[in-house]
């Protein structure tokens, strides 16, 4: 068990944030239950649903650090500059990984 | 509370925010150049840009008793093409020695391309030449870790003093290579991406109070100009004390951006803020 050093109790923490994280795990399940109620093509195989679903296991190991090791799940490991910026954006998910 | 907001996009924000901001205890703003949305087609448009941030934003900001301060830069996000970036870049030194300005920000990467990385070593380089602060802007979601590894390779080998180099947006898979490595670190409190208020306390319960500010980051997109008094919030229902809210949103952001001595809010003279 990690050193205390949030001032609740955990019944506290509890009563504090239980029903916003319901309300979250509820509307991950909805988005996967939507996805089985769209049309072709289907957004499974989507590199950041596949994302996704490989970062909510990371919820359950008992490891701890879920937080950072989720972001690093989702992150790009290469070292080198891309060669040319094209658009802007991105897309939570790196598109390069086999997730 | 009486508090800074070190990282706030004014220009995209009405004046009603200003009051509203003023009204939760808003007392400073520090405002990095950045990107409109749109990238702009001319020079000449960033030279208006730096004189929004110069002239106007202050004028406004006092009608609020706020102090406004700023950072110039080409953000990375316009730095694709060095050609267009260097004239943008020529232009800061005229507006280095106006009154509000209190360094070079926010640069950084946002794709870890080449061209970046190059414009973004030429404005570290304005910062040391100036000696000026320096604030970074760290990539978005899955480009943020790479390009936070390369942004801190990119100012060690500049030599530059990790004390007057603020590393902004980190988050829990980045934020402890920043601290150990010297520098400042900020968080930003946005609803959809980076920091919510809740994983900010988390993250300052993990990490220290140390070398941390957190910011609203306000702009056109969606954002929250009163997000840092809304993670104070957080903090007390947690059962922190209103040390740490200062601490982090008065007594940091005063010590990191007093190295420039253009920072001197008149709501922090002696005796404004005893009760």
């Amino acid at each position: 068990m990690a050193e205390p050093t949030c001032p609740l109790t955990g019944l506290q923490a509890v009563d504090l944030y239980f029903m916003e994280q319901r309300a979250k795990l509820l509307d991950i399940a909805a988005f996967l239950d939507r996805l089985d109620r769209v049309g072709p093509p289907s957004g499974r195989s989507d590199v950041r649903v596949r994302a996704l679903e490989r970062a909510i296991p990371l919820l359950l190991d008992g490891v701890g650090s879920r937080t950072r090791r989720i972001l690093e799940l989702l992150s790009d490991h290469t070292s080198e500059p891309i060669p040319a910026a094209h658009g802007q954006g991105a897309l939570g998910a790196d598109p390069a990984t086999d997730y | 509370m009486p508090y800074i907001d070190p990282h706030i996009h004014m220009v995209s924000r009405t004046t009603d925010d200003y009051a509203r901001m003023a009204e939760a205890g808003c007392i400073a703003v520090t405002e990095p150049a950045f990107w409109a949305g749109f990238d702009r087609s001319s020079p000449a448009g960033f030279a208006d840009y730096f004189r929004q941030l110069t002239e106007t934003e202050p004028h406004r900001a006092a009608r609020y008793g706020i102090a406004h301060y700023c950072w110039l830069c080409i953000n990375p996000k316009e730095a694709e093409d060095p050609g267009f970036a260097r004239e943008v870049m020529a232009l800061i030194p005229e507006f280095l020695d106006r009154p509000n300005v209190l360094g070079i920000g926010e640069i950084g990467l946002n794709k870890n391309s080449r061209n970046e990385l190059v414009i973004l070593e030429e404005q570290i380089e304005i910062a040391r030449r100036h000696d000026r602060l320096i604030l970074v802007h760290t990539p978005h979601l899955e480009d943020k870790l790479k390009g936070t590894r390369l942004i801190l390779a990119a100012l060690r080998n500049a030599a530059v003093d990790p004390g007057r180099v603020l590393i902004d947006h980190v988050e829990e898979h980045t934020i402890k290579t920043v601290l150990d490595a010297g520098f400042w670190a900020g968080m930003t409190l946005y609803p959809d991406s980076k920091c919510t208020p809740q994983r900010a306390v988390d993250v300052i319960e993990c990490y220290g109070r140390e070398r941390i500010w957190i910011n609203s980051a306000g702009d056109w997109g969606p954002s929250d100009p009163l997000a840092v008094p809304k993670c104070h919030v957080e903090m007390r229902r947690r059962g922190h004390g209103p040390d740490l809210a200062t601490q982090i949103s008065l007594t940091n952001p005063l010590t990191f951006l007093s190295q420039c001595p253009n920072f001197r809010p008149a709501a922090l003279e002696p005796g404004w803020l005893s009760p």
